[in-house]
Protein backbone atom coordinates (compact mmCIF):
# COMPACT_ATOMS: atom_id res chain seq x y z
CA UNK A 1 0.00 0.00 0.00
CA UNK A 2 1.77 3.33 -1.07
CA UNK A 3 0.20 5.05 1.60
CA UNK A 4 2.32 8.38 1.23
CA UNK A 5 1.18 8.70 -2.23
CA UNK A 6 -2.67 8.36 -0.39
CA UNK A 7 -1.58 10.87 1.84
CA UNK A 8 -0.88 13.31 -0.67
CA UNK A 9 -4.10 12.91 -1.89
CA UNK A 10 -6.01 13.42 0.87
CA UNK A 11 -4.24 15.46 3.32
CA UNK A 12 -5.90 16.24 6.87
CA UNK A 13 -7.19 19.26 5.65
CA UNK A 14 -9.08 18.08 2.82
CA UNK A 15 -10.99 15.67 5.19
CA UNK A 16 -11.58 18.09 7.53
CA UNK A 17 -13.26 20.42 5.21
CA UNK A 18 -15.18 17.00 3.46
CA UNK A 19 -16.24 16.07 7.21
CA UNK A 20 -17.25 19.59 8.10
CA UNK A 21 -17.72 21.82 5.29
CA UNK A 22 -18.07 25.54 5.54
CA UNK A 23 -20.96 27.16 4.08
CA UNK A 24 -23.04 24.26 3.02
CA UNK A 25 -26.57 25.39 1.77
CA UNK A 26 -28.21 27.51 -0.04
CA UNK A 27 -28.93 31.34 0.15
CA UNK A 28 -32.38 31.46 0.09
CA UNK A 29 -33.19 35.29 -1.64
CA UNK A 30 -31.32 37.22 -4.55
CA UNK A 31 -28.71 34.99 -5.45
CA UNK A 32 -26.84 33.42 -8.36
CA UNK A 33 -27.95 30.01 -8.55
CA UNK A 34 -26.13 27.18 -10.98
CA UNK A 35 -26.63 23.38 -10.91
CA UNK A 36 -23.29 21.65 -12.04
CA UNK A 37 -22.64 17.77 -12.83
CA UNK A 38 -19.83 15.32 -13.26
CA UNK A 39 -21.65 13.51 -15.94
CA UNK A 40 -18.86 10.78 -15.93
CA UNK A 41 -19.70 9.98 -12.25
CA UNK A 42 -22.42 11.67 -11.35
CA UNK A 43 -20.92 14.39 -8.93
CA UNK A 44 -23.41 17.56 -8.51
CA UNK A 45 -23.22 20.43 -7.25
CA UNK A 46 -25.92 23.31 -6.02
CA UNK A 47 -23.98 26.49 -5.77
CA UNK A 48 -25.60 29.93 -5.06
CA UNK A 49 -23.58 33.27 -4.92
CA UNK A 50 -24.61 36.54 -3.86
CA UNK A 51 -22.69 39.22 -5.39
CA UNK A 52 -23.12 42.92 -4.93
CA UNK A 53 -21.37 45.72 -6.59
CA UNK A 54 -19.08 43.13 -8.54
CA UNK A 55 -17.84 41.43 -4.80
CA UNK A 56 -18.80 37.73 -4.29
CA UNK A 57 -20.54 38.78 -0.69
CA UNK A 58 -21.69 35.25 -0.04
CA UNK A 59 -21.54 31.74 -1.31
CA UNK A 60 -23.01 28.61 -0.36
CA UNK A 61 -23.18 24.87 -1.85
CA UNK A 62 -24.54 21.81 -1.66
CA UNK A 63 -24.44 18.70 -3.38
CA UNK A 64 -23.14 15.13 -3.56
CA UNK A 65 -19.89 13.92 -4.51
CA UNK A 66 -16.61 11.97 -3.41
CA UNK A 67 -14.62 13.90 -0.06
CA UNK A 68 -12.01 15.39 -3.59
CA UNK A 69 -15.04 17.08 -4.83
CA UNK A 70 -17.23 18.26 -1.85
CA UNK A 71 -13.42 19.64 0.40
CA UNK A 72 -12.80 21.71 -3.04
CA UNK A 73 -16.46 23.07 -3.19
CA UNK A 74 -15.86 23.97 0.63
CA UNK A 75 -12.71 25.43 0.26
CA UNK A 76 -13.70 27.46 -2.90
CA UNK A 77 -16.59 29.03 -1.23
CA UNK A 78 -14.27 29.99 1.63
CA UNK A 79 -11.70 31.15 -0.37
CA UNK A 80 -14.05 33.60 -2.74
CA UNK A 81 -16.00 35.51 -0.07
CA UNK A 82 -15.22 38.51 0.34
CA UNK A 83 -13.41 38.83 -2.99
CA UNK A 84 -13.92 40.84 -6.53
CA UNK A 85 -14.96 38.56 -8.90
CA UNK A 86 -11.82 39.54 -10.98
CA UNK A 87 -9.81 38.36 -8.10
CA UNK A 88 -12.26 34.93 -7.87
CA UNK A 89 -11.84 34.37 -11.80
CA UNK A 90 -8.39 34.88 -10.80
CA UNK A 91 -8.09 32.26 -8.84
CA UNK A 92 -9.92 29.96 -10.27
CA UNK A 93 -7.23 30.25 -13.37
CA UNK A 94 -4.63 29.65 -10.42
CA UNK A 95 -6.32 26.43 -9.59
CA UNK A 96 -6.61 24.99 -12.87
CA UNK A 97 -3.03 25.96 -13.22
CA UNK A 98 -2.52 23.96 -10.09
CA UNK A 99 -4.40 20.96 -11.26
CA UNK A 100 -3.60 20.43 -14.61
CA UNK A 101 0.41 20.61 -13.33
CA UNK A 102 1.30 23.62 -14.44
CA UNK A 103 3.61 26.71 -13.10
CA UNK A 104 1.35 29.07 -11.30
CA UNK A 105 1.34 32.08 -9.79
CA UNK A 106 2.72 31.41 -6.45
CA UNK A 107 2.14 34.92 -5.32
CA UNK A 108 -1.11 34.87 -4.94
CA UNK A 109 -1.43 32.53 -1.12
CA UNK A 110 -4.12 29.91 -1.84
CA UNK A 111 -4.42 29.07 2.06
CA UNK A 112 -6.18 25.69 2.33
CA UNK A 113 -6.64 24.75 -1.49
CA UNK A 114 -2.90 24.80 -1.76
CA UNK A 115 -3.94 20.85 -0.05
CA UNK A 116 -5.26 19.73 -3.42
CA UNK A 117 -2.12 19.85 -5.30
CA UNK A 118 -1.02 16.27 -4.91
CA UNK A 119 -4.78 15.80 -6.79
CA UNK A 120 -2.76 16.90 -10.02
CA UNK A 121 -1.11 13.32 -10.06
CA UNK A 122 -4.80 11.50 -9.76
CA UNK A 123 -5.78 12.28 -13.51
CA UNK A 124 -9.36 10.77 -12.75
CA UNK A 125 -9.79 12.98 -9.89
CA UNK A 126 -8.94 16.53 -11.16
CA UNK A 127 -12.16 17.26 -12.42
CA UNK A 128 -13.91 16.11 -9.04
CA UNK A 129 -11.76 18.62 -7.71
CA UNK A 130 -12.57 21.57 -10.34
CA UNK A 131 -16.09 21.45 -10.76
CA UNK A 132 -17.09 23.74 -7.93
CA UNK A 133 -14.56 26.25 -9.28
CA UNK A 134 -16.70 25.91 -12.70
CA UNK A 135 -20.04 26.31 -11.21
CA UNK A 136 -18.36 29.72 -9.87
CA UNK A 137 -17.12 30.61 -13.10
CA UNK A 138 -20.07 30.21 -14.95
CA UNK A 139 -22.24 32.07 -12.25
CA UNK A 140 -20.06 35.05 -12.63
CA UNK A 141 -19.70 34.85 -16.05
CA UNK A 142 -23.80 35.03 -15.96
CA UNK A 143 -23.73 37.68 -14.06
CA UNK A 144 -21.44 39.92 -16.15
CA UNK B 1 -13.09 -22.68 -11.05
CA UNK B 2 -11.47 -22.81 -14.41
CA UNK B 3 -7.98 -22.77 -14.86
CA UNK B 4 -5.20 -20.11 -13.50
CA UNK B 5 -3.29 -20.89 -16.89
CA UNK B 6 -5.72 -18.64 -18.85
CA UNK B 7 -4.44 -15.73 -17.28
CA UNK B 8 -1.65 -16.42 -19.37
CA UNK B 9 -3.48 -15.73 -22.65
CA UNK B 10 -3.85 -12.14 -21.49
CA UNK B 11 -0.23 -10.34 -21.24
CA UNK B 12 -1.94 -7.12 -20.12
CA UNK B 13 -2.68 -8.80 -16.75
CA UNK B 14 1.04 -9.18 -16.62
CA UNK B 15 2.03 -6.07 -15.17
CA UNK B 16 2.25 -4.22 -12.37
CA UNK B 17 -0.01 -1.19 -11.41
CA UNK B 18 1.35 1.40 -8.62
CA UNK B 19 3.62 -1.16 -7.52
CA UNK B 20 1.58 -4.11 -7.40
CA UNK B 21 0.31 -6.78 -9.44
CA UNK B 22 -2.92 -5.64 -11.96
CA UNK B 23 -5.69 -7.48 -10.55
CA UNK B 24 -8.46 -6.30 -13.25
CA UNK B 25 -11.67 -6.32 -11.88
CA UNK B 26 -14.16 -4.10 -14.68
CA UNK B 27 -14.41 -6.17 -16.98
CA UNK B 28 -17.75 -5.24 -17.24
CA UNK B 29 -16.70 -2.17 -18.64
CA UNK B 30 -14.65 -3.79 -21.25
CA UNK B 31 -13.20 -7.43 -21.31
CA UNK B 32 -9.18 -7.68 -21.42
CA UNK B 33 -7.98 -9.20 -24.65
CA UNK B 34 -6.40 -12.51 -25.03
CA UNK B 35 -3.11 -13.01 -27.77
CA UNK B 36 -5.82 -15.12 -30.26
CA UNK B 37 -7.55 -11.78 -30.82
CA UNK B 38 -4.84 -9.73 -30.92
CA UNK B 39 -2.72 -12.17 -33.54
CA UNK B 40 -5.80 -12.67 -35.15
CA UNK B 41 -5.75 -8.63 -36.27
CA UNK B 42 -2.30 -8.47 -37.22
CA UNK B 43 -2.43 -10.89 -39.25
CA UNK B 44 -5.16 -9.60 -41.19
CA UNK B 45 -3.69 -6.48 -41.37
CA UNK B 46 -0.31 -7.91 -42.05
CA UNK B 47 -1.68 -10.57 -44.61
CA UNK B 48 -5.57 -9.59 -45.76
CA UNK B 49 -5.75 -6.01 -45.64
CA UNK B 50 -8.54 -4.80 -48.42
CA UNK B 51 -11.80 -3.52 -49.06
CA UNK B 52 -14.13 -6.61 -48.81
CA UNK B 53 -17.29 -7.11 -51.62
CA UNK B 54 -15.53 -5.39 -54.48
CA UNK B 55 -11.75 -5.98 -54.90
CA UNK B 56 -11.55 -8.72 -57.98
CA UNK B 57 -7.70 -9.13 -56.93
CA UNK B 58 -6.48 -11.88 -54.35
CA UNK B 59 -6.50 -9.52 -51.31
CA UNK B 60 -9.90 -8.44 -51.65
CA UNK B 61 -11.23 -11.82 -51.49
CA UNK B 62 -8.91 -12.94 -48.49
CA UNK B 63 -10.78 -10.20 -46.51
CA UNK B 64 -14.02 -10.52 -47.63
CA UNK B 65 -13.74 -14.60 -46.69
CA UNK B 66 -12.50 -13.70 -43.19
CA UNK B 67 -15.15 -11.02 -42.98
CA UNK B 68 -17.67 -13.11 -44.11
CA UNK B 69 -16.73 -16.30 -42.21
CA UNK B 70 -16.89 -13.70 -38.87
CA UNK B 71 -20.65 -13.73 -39.50
CA UNK B 72 -20.87 -17.16 -39.99
CA UNK B 73 -19.28 -17.82 -36.39
CA UNK B 74 -21.64 -15.13 -34.93
CA UNK B 75 -24.49 -17.09 -35.98
CA UNK B 76 -23.42 -20.07 -35.01
CA UNK B 77 -22.68 -18.33 -31.62
CA UNK B 78 -26.02 -17.15 -30.97
CA UNK B 79 -27.60 -19.86 -33.31
CA UNK B 80 -29.39 -17.71 -35.77
CA UNK B 81 -30.74 -19.14 -38.33
CA UNK B 82 -29.25 -17.03 -41.46
CA UNK B 83 -26.08 -14.71 -41.68
CA UNK B 84 -28.77 -12.53 -42.92
CA UNK B 85 -29.76 -12.17 -39.15
CA UNK B 86 -26.37 -11.09 -38.52
CA UNK B 87 -25.40 -6.83 -38.80
CA UNK B 88 -22.31 -5.85 -37.57
CA UNK B 89 -22.54 -2.55 -35.76
CA UNK B 90 -20.10 -0.24 -33.68
CA UNK B 91 -21.24 -2.00 -30.66
CA UNK B 92 -25.01 -2.31 -28.62
CA UNK B 93 -25.43 1.14 -28.82
CA UNK B 94 -25.26 1.34 -32.25
CA UNK B 95 -27.37 -1.72 -32.63
CA UNK B 96 -30.11 -0.56 -30.69
CA UNK B 97 -30.23 2.94 -32.08
CA UNK B 98 -30.72 1.28 -35.68
CA UNK B 99 -33.65 -1.12 -34.13
CA UNK B 100 -35.21 2.71 -32.60
CA UNK B 101 -34.81 4.61 -35.68
CA UNK B 102 -35.48 1.77 -38.48
CA UNK B 103 -38.22 -0.62 -37.12
CA UNK B 104 -39.45 2.16 -33.97
CA UNK B 105 -39.98 5.09 -36.39
CA UNK B 106 -41.54 2.83 -38.71
CA UNK B 107 -44.00 1.04 -36.16
CA UNK B 108 -44.72 3.20 -33.14
CA UNK B 109 -47.49 5.66 -33.02
CA UNK B 110 -48.90 8.06 -30.91
CA UNK B 111 -50.05 6.48 -27.72
CA UNK B 112 -49.01 3.22 -28.42
CA UNK B 113 -46.49 2.13 -25.32
CA UNK B 114 -42.53 1.24 -25.14
CA UNK B 115 -41.44 -1.23 -22.42
CA UNK B 116 -38.35 -0.99 -20.28
CA UNK B 117 -37.14 -1.25 -17.07
CA UNK B 118 -35.91 0.18 -13.98
CA UNK B 119 -32.38 -1.35 -14.30
CA UNK B 120 -31.48 -0.44 -18.20
CA UNK B 121 -28.43 1.03 -19.51
CA UNK B 122 -28.68 4.44 -20.73
CA UNK B 123 -28.02 3.22 -24.42
CA UNK B 124 -31.51 0.95 -23.58
CA UNK B 125 -33.04 3.96 -22.71
CA UNK B 126 -32.26 7.10 -24.30
CA UNK B 127 -33.24 5.56 -27.96
CA UNK B 128 -36.70 4.67 -26.71
CA UNK B 129 -36.97 8.18 -25.19
CA UNK B 130 -35.89 10.04 -28.38
CA UNK B 131 -38.60 7.34 -29.95
CA UNK B 132 -41.04 8.39 -27.70
CA UNK B 133 -40.84 12.13 -28.06
CA UNK B 134 -40.77 12.33 -32.00
CA UNK B 135 -43.90 9.97 -32.34
CA UNK B 136 -46.01 10.86 -29.35
CA UNK B 137 -45.43 6.79 -27.51
CA UNK B 138 -45.62 6.41 -24.11
CA UNK B 139 -42.62 4.97 -22.63
CA UNK B 140 -43.22 2.52 -19.46
CA UNK B 141 -40.56 1.73 -16.65
CA UNK B 142 -41.59 -1.87 -15.34
CA UNK B 143 -40.90 -1.52 -11.68
CA UNK B 144 -37.88 -4.02 -9.46
CA UNK B 145 -38.10 -6.08 -6.74
CA UNK B 146 -36.89 -5.11 -3.66
CA UNK B 147 -33.92 -7.54 -4.30
CA UNK B 148 -32.70 -5.98 -7.79
CA UNK B 149 -35.10 -8.17 -10.16
CA UNK B 150 -37.83 -8.26 -12.13
CA UNK B 151 -41.49 -10.59 -11.39
CA UNK B 152 -43.06 -11.88 -14.03
CA UNK B 153 -46.63 -10.62 -12.80
CA UNK B 154 -45.43 -6.67 -12.98
CA UNK B 155 -44.09 -7.81 -16.29
CA UNK B 156 -47.37 -8.50 -17.20
CA UNK B 157 -49.50 -5.70 -16.00
CA UNK B 158 -47.46 -3.46 -17.89
CA UNK B 159 -47.20 -4.75 -21.13
CA UNK B 160 -50.27 -4.14 -22.96
CA UNK B 161 -52.21 -4.22 -26.28
CA UNK B 162 -50.87 -0.93 -26.86
CA UNK B 163 -47.26 -2.03 -26.26
CA UNK B 164 -44.82 -2.48 -29.57
CA UNK B 165 -41.79 -2.47 -28.58
CA UNK B 166 -40.51 -4.23 -25.26
CA UNK B 167 -36.74 -3.66 -24.87
CA UNK B 168 -35.07 -5.34 -21.97
CA UNK B 169 -31.41 -6.03 -20.34
CA UNK B 170 -30.78 -9.94 -20.17
CA UNK B 171 -27.46 -9.29 -17.58
CA UNK B 172 -27.71 -5.96 -15.55
CA UNK B 173 -24.43 -4.28 -15.78
CA UNK B 174 -24.90 -3.03 -12.30
CA UNK B 175 -27.15 -5.52 -9.81
CA UNK B 176 -25.70 -8.25 -12.05
CA UNK B 177 -29.35 -9.75 -12.31
CA UNK B 178 -29.67 -12.59 -14.94
CA UNK B 179 -33.81 -11.65 -16.30
CA UNK B 180 -36.18 -14.28 -17.65
CA UNK B 181 -35.90 -12.71 -21.17
CA UNK B 182 -37.57 -16.01 -22.77
CA UNK B 183 -40.59 -15.62 -20.74
CA UNK B 184 -40.65 -12.15 -20.84
CA UNK B 185 -40.35 -12.52 -24.75
CA UNK B 186 -43.48 -14.83 -24.90
CA UNK B 187 -45.38 -12.08 -22.81
CA UNK B 188 -44.31 -9.50 -25.32
CA UNK B 189 -45.68 -11.66 -28.43
CA UNK B 190 -48.84 -12.75 -26.89
CA UNK B 191 -49.54 -8.64 -26.85
CA UNK B 192 -48.58 -8.31 -30.56
CA UNK B 193 -45.21 -6.36 -28.88
CA UNK B 194 -41.97 -7.06 -30.51
CA UNK B 195 -38.77 -7.91 -28.18
CA UNK B 196 -35.72 -6.42 -28.12
CA UNK B 197 -32.69 -7.96 -25.90
CA UNK B 198 -29.66 -5.75 -24.67
CA UNK B 199 -27.29 -8.49 -25.05
CA UNK B 200 -23.98 -6.35 -23.90
CA UNK B 201 -23.11 -8.22 -20.66
CA UNK B 202 -24.37 -11.72 -21.59
CA UNK B 203 -23.12 -12.44 -24.49
CA UNK B 204 -19.27 -12.49 -22.54
CA UNK B 205 -20.67 -14.44 -19.85
CA UNK B 206 -23.73 -16.96 -20.87
CA UNK B 207 -24.58 -19.48 -23.66
CA UNK B 208 -26.71 -17.29 -26.37
CA UNK B 209 -29.67 -19.14 -28.47
CA UNK B 210 -31.73 -16.43 -29.98
CA UNK B 211 -33.89 -19.36 -31.43
CA UNK B 212 -34.63 -20.92 -28.39
CA UNK B 213 -35.25 -17.10 -26.47
CA UNK B 214 -37.28 -16.05 -29.69
CA UNK B 215 -36.42 -12.61 -29.15
CA UNK B 216 -37.00 -10.14 -32.25
CA UNK B 217 -33.68 -8.45 -32.21
CA UNK B 218 -30.61 -8.80 -29.66
CA UNK B 219 -27.96 -6.74 -29.17
CA UNK B 220 -24.27 -7.01 -28.10
CA UNK B 221 -20.92 -5.63 -27.76
CA UNK B 222 -17.67 -7.40 -28.56
CA UNK B 223 -15.04 -5.50 -26.61
CA UNK B 224 -17.03 -7.06 -23.23
CA UNK B 225 -15.86 -10.75 -24.60
CA UNK B 226 -12.72 -10.72 -25.60
CA UNK B 227 -12.94 -9.28 -28.99
CA UNK B 228 -11.78 -5.31 -30.17
CA UNK B 229 -13.63 -2.16 -29.42
CA UNK B 230 -15.76 -1.03 -32.12
CA UNK B 231 -17.37 -3.89 -33.13
CA UNK B 232 -20.79 -5.06 -32.07
CA UNK B 233 -23.63 -7.12 -33.74
CA UNK B 234 -27.32 -6.36 -34.15
CA UNK B 235 -29.19 -9.53 -34.17
CA UNK B 236 -32.84 -9.39 -36.37
CA UNK B 237 -35.26 -11.79 -37.08
CA UNK B 238 -34.87 -11.84 -41.00
CA UNK B 239 -38.99 -11.33 -41.97
CA UNK B 240 -38.89 -8.13 -39.87
CA UNK B 241 -35.10 -6.93 -40.95
CA UNK B 242 -36.81 -7.49 -44.57
CA UNK B 243 -39.05 -4.81 -44.24
CA UNK B 244 -37.03 -2.33 -42.31
CA UNK B 245 -35.36 0.60 -43.83
CA UNK B 246 -31.18 1.18 -43.29
CA UNK B 247 -30.55 4.50 -41.64
CA UNK B 248 -27.14 4.92 -42.93
CA UNK B 249 -26.90 5.57 -46.46
CA UNK B 250 -24.03 5.64 -48.64
CA UNK B 251 -21.10 3.07 -50.36
CA UNK B 252 -21.19 -0.74 -49.71
CA UNK B 253 -25.34 -1.01 -48.86
CA UNK B 254 -26.33 -0.24 -52.48
CA UNK B 255 -27.41 -2.25 -55.15
CA UNK B 256 -27.68 0.55 -57.98
CA UNK B 257 -27.49 3.91 -57.73
CA UNK B 258 -29.46 6.23 -60.08
CA UNK B 259 -29.60 10.68 -60.06
CA UNK B 260 -32.55 10.55 -57.78
CA UNK B 261 -33.09 7.22 -56.86
CA UNK B 262 -31.42 3.76 -55.67
CA UNK B 263 -31.88 0.97 -54.29
CA UNK B 264 -30.62 -1.52 -51.19
CA UNK B 265 -27.94 -4.55 -51.00
CA UNK B 266 -29.86 -7.62 -49.78
CA UNK B 267 -29.87 -8.55 -45.95
CA UNK B 268 -27.80 -7.83 -44.09
CA UNK B 269 -25.49 -5.62 -45.96
CA UNK B 270 -28.04 -3.04 -46.50
CA UNK B 271 -27.71 -2.15 -42.90
CA UNK B 272 -23.59 -1.73 -43.33
CA UNK B 273 -23.14 1.29 -45.20
CA UNK B 274 -19.59 2.83 -45.69
CA UNK B 275 -16.64 0.60 -45.10
CA UNK B 276 -17.67 -2.06 -42.58
CA UNK B 277 -15.36 -3.03 -39.73
CA UNK B 278 -13.42 -5.37 -41.15
CA UNK B 279 -10.83 -5.82 -38.12
CA UNK B 280 -12.93 -5.97 -35.76
CA UNK B 281 -15.00 -8.55 -37.13
CA UNK B 282 -12.15 -10.79 -37.50
CA UNK B 283 -11.32 -10.16 -33.91
CA UNK B 284 -14.43 -10.84 -32.51
CA UNK B 285 -14.56 -14.16 -34.49
CA UNK B 286 -11.15 -14.38 -32.85
CA UNK B 287 -13.17 -13.88 -29.40
CA UNK B 288 -15.85 -16.59 -30.20
CA UNK B 289 -13.03 -19.06 -31.01
CA UNK B 290 -11.41 -18.40 -27.88
CA UNK B 291 -14.62 -18.53 -25.64
CA UNK B 292 -15.99 -21.18 -27.06
CA UNK B 293 -13.22 -23.38 -26.69
CA UNK B 294 -13.27 -23.13 -22.92
CA UNK B 295 -16.71 -23.14 -23.32
CA UNK B 296 -19.77 -20.85 -22.35
CA UNK B 297 -20.80 -22.83 -19.66
CA UNK B 298 -17.61 -23.13 -17.73
CA UNK B 299 -17.37 -19.10 -18.36
CA UNK B 300 -20.71 -18.64 -16.46
CA UNK B 301 -19.84 -21.24 -13.71
CA UNK B 302 -17.08 -20.05 -13.00
CA UNK B 303 -18.74 -16.08 -12.43
CA UNK B 304 -21.14 -17.89 -10.09
CA UNK B 305 -18.70 -19.39 -8.26
CA UNK B 306 -16.84 -16.02 -8.31
CA UNK B 307 -19.77 -13.95 -7.38
CA UNK B 308 -20.18 -16.15 -4.35
CA UNK B 309 -16.80 -16.22 -3.21
CA UNK B 310 -16.95 -12.56 -3.38
CA UNK B 311 -20.15 -12.00 -1.61
CA UNK B 312 -19.23 -14.34 1.07
CA UNK B 313 -16.15 -12.60 2.11
CA UNK B 314 -16.63 -9.07 0.95
CA UNK B 315 -19.92 -9.57 3.55
CA UNK B 316 -17.29 -9.90 6.76
CA UNK B 317 -16.82 -6.23 6.02
CA UNK B 318 -18.88 -4.16 8.51
CA UNK B 319 -20.56 -1.63 6.54
CA UNK B 320 -20.20 -3.06 3.32
CA UNK B 321 -23.58 -3.05 1.67
CA UNK B 322 -24.01 -5.30 -1.58
CA UNK B 323 -26.67 -4.16 -4.56
CA UNK B 324 -29.17 -6.68 -6.43
CA UNK B 325 -29.87 -10.03 -5.49
CA UNK B 326 -28.64 -11.84 -2.71
CA UNK B 327 -28.90 -15.50 -4.02
CA UNK B 328 -25.13 -15.51 -6.16
CA UNK B 329 -26.81 -17.89 -8.58
CA UNK B 330 -29.25 -15.24 -10.19
CA UNK B 331 -26.78 -13.29 -10.63
CA UNK B 332 -23.80 -12.94 -13.20
CA UNK B 333 -20.10 -12.17 -12.19
CA UNK B 334 -21.18 -8.43 -11.35
CA UNK B 335 -20.44 -7.01 -7.51
CA UNK B 336 -22.12 -3.44 -6.97
CA UNK B 337 -21.60 -2.08 -3.41
CA UNK B 338 -20.65 0.69 -0.91
CA UNK B 339 -18.55 1.02 1.32
CA UNK B 340 -19.79 3.16 4.67
CA UNK B 341 -19.49 6.67 4.38
CA UNK B 342 -16.54 6.86 2.02
CA UNK B 343 -17.46 7.63 -1.76
CA UNK B 344 -16.98 5.08 -4.10
CA UNK B 345 -14.66 7.09 -6.09
CA UNK B 346 -12.87 7.52 -2.68
CA UNK B 347 -12.53 3.40 -3.04
CA UNK B 348 -11.88 3.13 -5.89
CA UNK B 349 -8.64 5.38 -5.75
CA UNK B 350 -7.45 3.91 -2.42
CA UNK B 351 -7.73 0.30 -4.25
CA UNK B 352 -6.08 1.62 -7.36
CA UNK B 353 -3.18 2.98 -5.31
CA UNK B 354 -3.10 -1.50 -4.92
CA UNK B 355 -3.00 -1.81 -8.04
CA UNK B 356 -6.91 -3.12 -8.17
CA UNK B 357 -9.21 -1.73 -10.49
CA UNK B 358 -12.60 -1.23 -10.12
CA UNK B 359 -15.43 1.00 -11.60
CA UNK B 360 -16.62 3.86 -9.65
CA UNK B 361 -19.90 5.95 -10.54
CA UNK B 362 -23.08 5.78 -12.00
CA UNK B 363 -22.17 3.35 -14.64
CA UNK B 364 -24.52 4.55 -17.42
CA UNK B 365 -27.95 4.05 -15.32
CA UNK B 366 -28.70 7.34 -13.59
CA UNK B 367 -32.26 5.67 -13.60
CA UNK B 368 -31.16 3.40 -11.32
CA UNK B 369 -29.19 4.84 -9.21
CA UNK B 370 -31.98 6.84 -8.39
CA UNK B 371 -34.11 3.47 -7.78
CA UNK B 372 -31.30 2.54 -5.41
CA UNK B 373 -31.48 5.99 -3.81
CA UNK B 374 -27.35 6.01 -4.21
CA UNK B 375 -25.96 9.55 -6.31
CA UNK B 376 -22.76 6.53 -7.27
CA UNK B 377 -21.86 3.02 -6.26
CA UNK B 378 -18.24 0.86 -7.03
CA UNK B 379 -18.46 -2.32 -8.88
CA UNK B 380 -16.33 -5.48 -9.36
CA UNK B 381 -16.80 -7.31 -12.43
CA UNK B 382 -15.46 -10.65 -13.01
CA UNK B 383 -14.13 -12.78 -15.90
CA UNK B 384 -12.98 -15.89 -16.95
CA UNK B 385 -9.27 -14.96 -16.28
CA UNK B 386 -10.36 -13.99 -12.80
CA UNK B 387 -9.44 -16.09 -9.65
CA UNK B 388 -10.09 -16.23 -5.65
CA UNK B 389 -7.04 -14.68 -5.35
CA UNK B 390 -7.90 -11.46 -7.11
CA UNK B 391 -11.20 -11.22 -4.99
CA UNK B 392 -8.68 -11.91 -1.57
CA UNK B 393 -6.88 -8.85 -3.11
CA UNK B 394 -9.76 -6.98 -3.44
CA UNK B 395 -10.95 -7.35 -0.07
CA UNK B 396 -7.62 -6.53 1.74
CA UNK B 397 -8.02 -3.62 -0.21
CA UNK B 398 -11.49 -2.79 0.98
CA UNK B 399 -10.30 -3.08 4.84
CA UNK B 400 -7.26 -0.68 3.81
CA UNK B 401 -9.87 1.79 2.91
CA UNK B 402 -11.91 1.72 5.41
CA UNK B 403 -9.01 1.98 7.92
CA UNK B 404 -7.33 4.79 6.45
CA UNK B 405 -10.50 6.70 5.86
CA UNK B 406 -12.20 5.80 9.75
CA UNK B 407 -8.75 7.04 10.21
CA UNK B 408 -8.93 10.64 9.15
CA UNK B 409 -11.91 11.32 10.46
Amino acid sequence: MSSNNLDQLYRRVIMDHYKNPRNKGSIEEGALTIDMNNPTCGDRIHLTLQVEDGVIQNAKFDGEGCSISMASASMMTQAVKGKKVDEALKLSTTFSEMMLGKDYDDSIDLEDIEALHGVSKFPARIKCATLAWKAMEKGVSEEK
Amino acid sequence: MLSKEIRSYFPILNQEINGHPLVYLDSGATSQKPVQVIDAIKKYYEFENSNVHRGVHTLGNRATESYEGAREKVRKFINAKSTKEIIFTRGTTTSINTVARSYGLANVKEGDEIVITHMEHHSNIIPWQQLAKDTGAILKYIDLEADGTLSLEKVRATITDKTKIVSIVYVSNVLGTMNPIKEITEIAHEHGAIMVVDGAQAAPHLKLDVQNLDCDFLAFSGHKMCGPTGIGVLYGKQELLENMEPIEFGGEMIDFVGLYESTWKELPWKFEGGTPIIAGAIGLAAAIDFLEEIGLDEIEKHEHELAAYAMDKMLTIEGLTIYGPSDPSKRAGIVTFNLDDVHPHDVATVLDMSGIAVRAGHHCAQPLMKWLQCTATARASFYLYNTEEDIDRLVAGLRTAKEYFNDVF
